[in-house]
């Protein structure tokens, strides 16, 4: 009903705003053609489009060393924050009290900060345990700063769902444990998804606490894209960009279905 | 036991794994920025008084002053347009325009930066494409200087900046602008007098979204400025990873930390923190 009365933009503003989002997919439409090229530098396909820059990709041991490691580091942080995040918002929830929301306001502290300044920190700290240059220190930071994706979508999943569910699941006898197994998380299962979802893009795609933390033992994925920019520009690097494009384009879709269409 | 059977400390107890790990794990490092800002080399104020005397500190800070205000204001206005759009077409343009929007806003920064590096490069696409078409015979200067910082700031700020000013306008009911242009107000006035007051509170959200941002942002700007037009982050990372002066590089850190956390206590007063940044 609401379509007939909006006023529709006239053609100047639509038109803007399309090339604004033709100015926002361009780089990906830039990078898969450049992944491309038949080139040895940085360029479009001249003659016709030539795969070698994947096939450089996927026998470098290097590339495929760091996409390894990067997965692994991504899948537990995402694990660790998403097992914390969720029992967290849970608890703020259901005590819904002012200090609970201190603290469901303090967990969202990592999205507001910039991440240089938690880096220059962990750093320091991280050397005191033994930590730099190590799976342990990475993923443990990777952790603390993917916890606010999941407690805002737990968050915003448990705002939909009824406390008393959850006290007649518990009036009728079931301990903490079963209400949370049988009642609650798969009423907020969507928000929870979501959540890993997101952190597990956000470690992925982690470059600021990386630079400090790892080294040669630990090489993430966004590290050696960083070196390859700045060092050995070729159009491998394009190659991996269209795959991590890729990648991006289907945990959204995954998430999108697993979420049930509903925004 | 007794403690276990008051209700709301079990609830308590859910919160206090992901609670202490944050305080040993996240908090910790950071006060650690703090400690360190005052206490290396020597115990004082003094790498506050050196970043205060340092010229070249004052004109890095004022670049990174500039150019996330200039990034947050161009962001805002085509964010507004797109919002605007968004809000206003069919349901299955509506879903084609917030696909562009939301894939833009997962693409990793370092995908997107390499891109706006091969575009814009000397020998970049764009200056390939121009010498190819015999537009110029020698390649623009599009790299390294603050036009390539902006292009790629913006880039990387718009999807956040349309996402709350989207739910804002969601959320206006559209039979308020129909009833004043219904009443003989013009599409400017119906515009200007109905419709953008409501939007303020989103487009407050998400200036304050963007200025944090950008503020703080590392990877674009070090990328695409190449070390002439440095911002805060990046100055603060060559301070440690380079000429490793602890001192100075965490004061600041903390200078900047300091920043954020009064622009956003100030903020708070007026809008809900919680969707400032839930909306992203």
């Amino acid at each position: 009903m609401s379509d007939t009365l909006r006023q529709e933009p006239t053609i100047v503003t639509k038109s803007l705003a399309w090339a604004v989002i033709c100015y926002l997919v361009l780089p990906i439409t830039v990078v898969v053609s450049v992944s491309l090229t038949d080139r040895p530098y940085l360029s479009l396909p001249s003659e016709g489009v030539s795969l070698q820059y994947y096939e450089k990709l996927f026998t470098s041991s290097e590339w495929l060393s760091s996409i390894w490691q990067s997965f692994v580091i991504a899948t537990v942080s995402t694990a660790i924050c998403g097992v914390l995040g969720t029992l967290a918002a849970i608890g703020c929830w259901r005590i819904g009290s002012g200090l609970a929301n201190v603290v469901r306001m303090a967990m969202l502290i990592p999205l507001m900060l910039p991440s240089m300044i938690y880096a220059l920190g962990a750093y320091q700290v991280w050397a005191g345990f033994g930590w730099v240059n190590t799976y342990t220190g990475i993923i443990i930071a990777h952790a603390m700063t993917g916890m606010p994706y999941v407690v805002i979508t737990v968050s915003t999943s448990l705002a939909g769902l009824d406390p008393k569910l959850e006290q007649a699941a518990r009036n009728l006898g079931a301990t903490m444990g079963q209400s949370l197994r049988h009642v609650i998380i798969p009423n907020i299962r969507p928000g929870v998804i979501s959540g890993l979802v997101f952190a597990f893009i956000h470690s992925w795609d982690e470059l600021v606490i990386a630079l400090f933390i790892a080294g040669r033992n630990v090489f993430t994925l966004p590290r050696r894209m960083w070196d390859g920019i700045n060092e050995h520009l070729d159009p491998t690097m394009a190659a991996v960009a269209t795959v991590l494009i890729f990648l991006t384009v289907i945990l959204l879709a995954a998430e999108f279905f697993l979420r049930g269409k509903k925004r | 036991m007794r403690i276990l059977a008051n209700p709301m400390l079990r609830y308590w107890l859910l919160i206090a794994p992901a609670l202490l790990a944050m305080a040993v794990f996240y908090f910790y490092p950071i006060s650690h920025v703090l400690w360190m800002s005052v206490t290396l080399p020597e115990p004082g104020v003094s790498n506050f008084e050196s970043l205060a005397a340092s010229r070249s500190v004052q004109r890095m800070l004022w670049t990174t002053l500039r150019i996330a205000v200039l990034s947050t204001m161009i962001s805002l206005i085509l964010a507004y347009f797109v919002a605007y759009v968004i809000s206003t077409v069919d349901e299955r343009r509506r879903r084609l325009l917030f696909m562009g929007v939301v894939i833009s806003l997962w693409i990793s920064v370092l995908v997107r930066a390499f891109a706006w590096f091969a575009l814009l490069r000397n020998d970049g696409l764009i200056n390939q494409a121009l010498i190819g078409m015999g537009l110029i015979d020698r390649p623009l200067p599009l790299m390294w200087n603050e036009f390539a910082v902006l292009v790629g700031m913006v880039h990387y700020m718009l999807p956040l900046a349309i996402l709350p000013l989207y739910s804002g306008m969601q959320s206006i009911d559209p039979r308020l602008v129909a009833a004043a242009r219904g009443l003989g107000a013009s599409r400017m006035t119906a515009f200007w007098k109905i419709w953008f007051p409501l939007t303020l509170p989103g487009v407050f959200a998400a200036s304050i979204l963007v200025f944090i941002y950008s503020l703080g942002f590392y990877v674009t700007p070090a990328l695409l400025g190449g070390g002439k037009k440095m911002m805060v982050a990046e100055y603060i990372k060559v301070q440690i990873l380079e000429v490793v002066n602890w001192g100075l590089g965490s004061a600041l850190a903390t200078l900047l930390l300091i920043f954020v956390l009064v622009t956003l206590a100030i903020v708070s007063r007026v809008v809900d923190l919680r969707k400032v940044f839930g909306a992203g």
